[in-house]
């Protein structure tokens, strides 16, 4: 009987044999595979098995990590002043996925990007528990605070950026919401998302970059630009050619002036210091559709920016006719801007014409700040020629000087900017959107260039002008900046 | 062929009893398991587990009395059988109590904490191991319950069928008060003496009386009577206990035990036949076996959106990797249910002591298997030789149907892990029968006795080298 037996043990062999063979195939060929599975839970457990990295603005973390109440993810995120910070951080939620910073910044902030292979490594060697790096963004808190507390419990929103390199200091949109009501696994979570979600306010879009307003009359300083730039007119301070009442081209209907300002035949400075639709709507007729869209696309019209948050698209509408171009010009029409778009409109003009690409992630660091890599700032293009820009820059002072936006002079510093007061809704029929952009300038140049609007439906419809509600705003954020600065 | 010229006596030559070596093999069996525990205990609060001197204590005490016993009453046993299973069931008793710590499979609903009843049942288990050493001193008295253990035998197989189905598979006697059995687990050791009583005395009839036809022998008619009643018998427990596993172990075991006893290759290519032939009848009507074979297929296929157990025990081999998470730092409790402790306990292996872990474990089921195929070798009766392949099959056969379900080699089917997972009837039946393989080596191994001095012995023992 020792023959068979002896088979039955080659039998019982290969089938200990097959079991051997099959978990080499699942636990060290597939191994990889099924470990990155995204139907794998324990992914989502290692992500939330040890802090997060933070998220850094001044030399200080805006975010933080804790323990979660319930459920298998050990960590959660937390937020200081989270609602303040909402459209820079974004949000991470254990539940309801992340977006912008936190989304777009993961990998470096889980600890899982390749540059971190290194400290990955050695905490396994050290037993340290694993840690994810830090994003350090250009933020400047002064700057985002008076922003935010401006805007106070308005509806709004401002970016400010510095010209000379196009870092952002400050991005704020109102009402907001706290990414720490959102960032665990329970119901409560799910409920408060739903909450913003549902509410009419949307506090969950960032403004700065996703909203897009008409920009009214500081869309002037684009068109002024345009003249300059396409040498329409030399002279600032040459008259143009402006009759008042002006007809809209190919139109029965007048272009009008709001107020009783000294508008017929107006110097560009004189044109812009009254924000007269005539000189500035004539202007973008003479100039016509192509060259108007040019100069807007220089300043970045009709892209997406990337900071490397996504920001919306600003519109300026190709193939008009020639009084839609007219209006267009004036900041109505179909023309609109993200605050984002008119901080680099205002930037570029400060910077001597030179307009940097926006981007508010200074740098990506490993868990103990170590610089794993930097961003460089980068020119974007040339929307004007620096003597043009200074022309500009003259005008834009002498709006802030003499004109609509005295309040957002600050003794001792050269302001420049332009109100802007933007109709919409059909006949005009909702409350106007409040707008105001400005830089200040030093002998060292221009270390900040900010835009604000405002959207207020509590104001008188006379209060709401880019002069009244939002020029403040801009002045206290451009105050923070050079408070930093001396 | 008789039986007589196929016995070998290893002759007068005192074979070393391999006592000590069984000793301090055991000595590591224990120690594995305590270190496998307070390793938990590190992993999970950072420091030593309060039971572990107690679990030390138990499994030492186990081990030990199993120890004396073995050594006073089949002192010339295999040294290695005693030290795996102990191993075994301790490392069981670890993972059980690793996964009692994970609250969300540990609930009230669940059943609880399962390792404490888990280390009475191994108790148990260890008595019964005592009970068969002490009470069966020689392994031929079973011969003479051949036909009792085949009415036995089919009694527990039947029975389950009329008890309610319990996670999906109808291989439970519920007794209330008591608790549930899983009789398959003592059938299995029931039928193996059925077949082996059985067989040796047919074995002759079998393996000469049959006609050629193509090639290969086929068997008479009359002796075919038994193995398609076998067959039917399997089919039966796979559609009516919805039970594939069991299916498949009776079958098989009855396809070895008569290869072995006729040493025909043609039953075995017979038996692999009929055993092809009704799972593909069987497969093409009854549900639950094409379930579990569309299961096997697309393991990670969501269901109803969700992640199934399949594909929870294959991301936690998965997730594993080469050397695991570590005892205590993995999440098979996603599985979820009991199952983790029962029949996917083998993912937790995989899991946290990784690869290399999980093969060392399915390399301790195949020296086991080893020492039972050698025992089987060494028996000198027919008796003895056809029950040990017999037990050393069915067990060989359930590690494969187990973990190979577990792994994906085959469709999954419901049994459990033999020591290693949570389950009374499995624990007890398999102490069980490793006694009785123990006591089959140790007959096996005794010194042939002085030869006696009358010449009719003389004549009927051959000897050879």
């Amino acid at each position: 009987m020792n023959k068979p037996l002896r088979r039955v043990a080659i039998f019982c062999g290969l089938l200990i044999l097959a079991l051997l063979v099959r978990v080499n195939w699942v636990q060290y060929v597939k191994a990889d595979e099924l470990a990155k599975d995204p139907n794998n839970r324990r992914v989502l457990i290692d992500r939330y098995a040890h802090k997060r990295g933070d998220i850094i603005v001044d030399g200080k973390a805006i975010t933080g990590s804790k323990e979660s109440r319930s459920g298998d993810f050990k960590f959660q995120r937390t937020y200081k002043d989270g609602a303040m910070w909402a459209p820079v951080t974004g949000f991470t939620s254990q539940r309801m996925g992340s977006n912008q910073i936190e989304s777009i910044e993961d990998d470096i902030l889980t600890g899982t990007d390749d540059r971190l292979f290194f400290d990955r490594t050695l905490s396994m060697f050290t037993g340290d528990k694993k840690q994810g790096g830090h994003v350090v963004t250009t933020l400047n808190g002064a700057a985002q605070r008076a922003a935010y507390k401006g805007l106070g419990s308005r509806k709004g929103a401002v970016a400010a950026i510095d010209p000379k390199t196009g870092a952002i200091l400050a991005l704020a949109s109102t009402p907001s919401y706290d990414p720490s009501k959102v960032a665990g696994n329970t119901d409560e979570d799910v409920k408060n998302w739903q909450k913003y979600e549902k509410d009419p306010d949307k506090p969950t879009t960032n403004r700065a970059l996703r909203e897009t307003y008409p920009p009214g009359s500081t869309f002037k300083v684009v068109t002024a630009a345009a003249a300059l730039e396409h040498g329409l007119y030399d002279d600032v301070d040459a008259k143009t050619e402006s009759p008042l009442p002006w007809r809209l081209p190919l139109s029965t209907k007048n272009l009008v002036n709001d107020g009783n300002h000294p508008c017929e035949n107006a110097s560009l400075r004189v044109a812009l210091q009254w924000s007269c639709n005539t000189v500035f709507g004539k202007i973008g007729a003479d100039l016509d559709n192509d060259k108007m869209l040019e100069t807007a696309e220089k300043f970045g019209f009709n892209e997406q920016q990337f900071v490397p948050v996504r920001s919306n698209a600003s519109v300026f509408s190709k193939d008009m006719d020639k009084a839609q171009t007219a209006l267009s010009s004036i900041g109505q029409f179909n023309t609109a801007a993200t605050p984002l778009q008119m901080a680099m409109v205002t930037a570029a003009i400060a910077n001597d014409g030179r307009l940097m690409k926006p981007y508010m992630i200074d740098r990506l660091t490993d868990p103990n700040l170590d610089v794993l890599e930097r961003t460089s700032p980068e020119e974007m293009s040339t929307p004007l020629s620096p003597e043009n820009a200074q022309k500009l820059q003259e005008m834009m002072e002498t709006v802030v000087n003499e004109g609509t936006g005295t309040k957002a002079k600050i003794p001792n510093v050269t302001v420049g900017g332009k109100t802007g007061t933007a109709q919409h809704g059909v006949d005009n029929s909702e409350k106007p959107y409040a707008w105001f952009i400005s830089y200040a300038k030093t002998e060292q140049g221009s270390p900040v260039a900010v835009a604000v609007v405002v959207e207020d439906d509590n104001a008188n419809r006379e209060d709401i002008s880019g002069g009244g509600l939002a020029a403040p705003i801009a002045k206290d954020v451009m105050q923070a900046v050079l408070d930093r600065e001396k | 062929m008789s039986v007589v010229t196929n016995t070998t006596t290893i002759g007068a030559i005192e074979a070393p009893s391999r006592r000590n070596t069984e000793l301090a093999m055991l000595a590591f069996a224990v120690i594995i398991p305590v270190f496998a525990y307070a390793n938990v205990g590190l992993a999970k609060d950072g420091s030593l587990p309060a039971g572990m001197l107690g679990y030390g204590l138990g499994l030492s005490l186990l081990a030990g009395v199993a120890h004396l016993m073995v050594r006073k009453f089949a002192p010339y046993a295999d040294p290695l059988m005693l030290p795996l299973a102990t191993l075994l069931n301790g490392l069981g008793l670890v993972l059980i109590w690793r996964l009692d710590l994970e609250p969300t499979i540990t609930t009230d609903a669940l059943g609880g904490a399962m390792a404490p009843k888990q280390m009475i049942w191994s108790a148990l288990g260890v008595a019964l191991f005592l009970g068969v050493l002490l009470f069966l001193k020689d392994h031929r008295v079973l011969q003479r319950y051949t036909y009792i253990s085949m009415v036995v035998a089919l009694v527990l197989l039947i029975l389950p069928m009329f008890f309610p189905a319990k996670f999906g598979a109808r291989i439970w006697i519920t007794i209330p008060g008591v608790g549930s059995l899983q009789p398959a687990e003592f059938a299995k050791i029931i039928i193996a003496i059925f077949f082996a009583g059985y067989l040796m005395v047919k074995r002759d009839a079998l393996a000469l009386a049959s006609r050629r036809f193509m090639g290969m022998y086929l068997p008479r008619g009359r002796d075919l009577g038994p193995i398609l009643a076998i067959w039917a018998l399997s089919l039966m427990i796979l559609i009516f206990e919805t039970d594939l596993g069991t299916s498949l172990l009776f079958f098989g075991l009855f396809v070895i035990m008569l290869y072995v006893a006729t040493e025909r290759t043609s039953w075995v290519v017979f038996g692999l036949t009929l055993s092809a032939a009704g799972a593909v009848g069987v497969a093409s009507f009854a549900s639950h076996v094409q379930s579990r074979v569309e299961n096997w297929l697309n393991p990670l296929a969501l269901q109803d959106g969700g992640v199934t157990e399949t594909a929870q025990a294959v991301y936690a081999f998965g997730s594993g990797g080469l050397f695991g998470s570590g005892l205590g730092q993995g999440y098979s409790r996603l599985i979820g249910g009991i199952a983790p402790k029962s029949d996917y306990i083998l993912a937790t292996v995989g899991e946290e002591m990784g690869l290399t872990g999980l093969m060392a474990i399915i390399l301790l089921y195949g020296l086991l298997i080893e020492r039972g195929v050698r025992t089987a070798l060494a028996a000198r009766d027919p008796f003895g030789k056809l029950l040990a392949i017999g037990l050393s099959g069915a067990f060989a056969l359930q590690v494969f149907v187990v973990a190979g379900g577990v792994t994906g080699v085959i469709p999954l089917t419901g049994m459990t892990m033999p020591f290693l997972a949570q389950g009374g009837s499995s624990v007890i039946a398999n102490w069980a029968l490793i006694a009785i393989l123990l006591r089959i080596s140790d007959t096996a191994r005794r010194p042939a006795p002085a030869p006696a001095p009358t010449s009719d012995a003389e004549m009927t023992q051959v000897v050879r080298p």
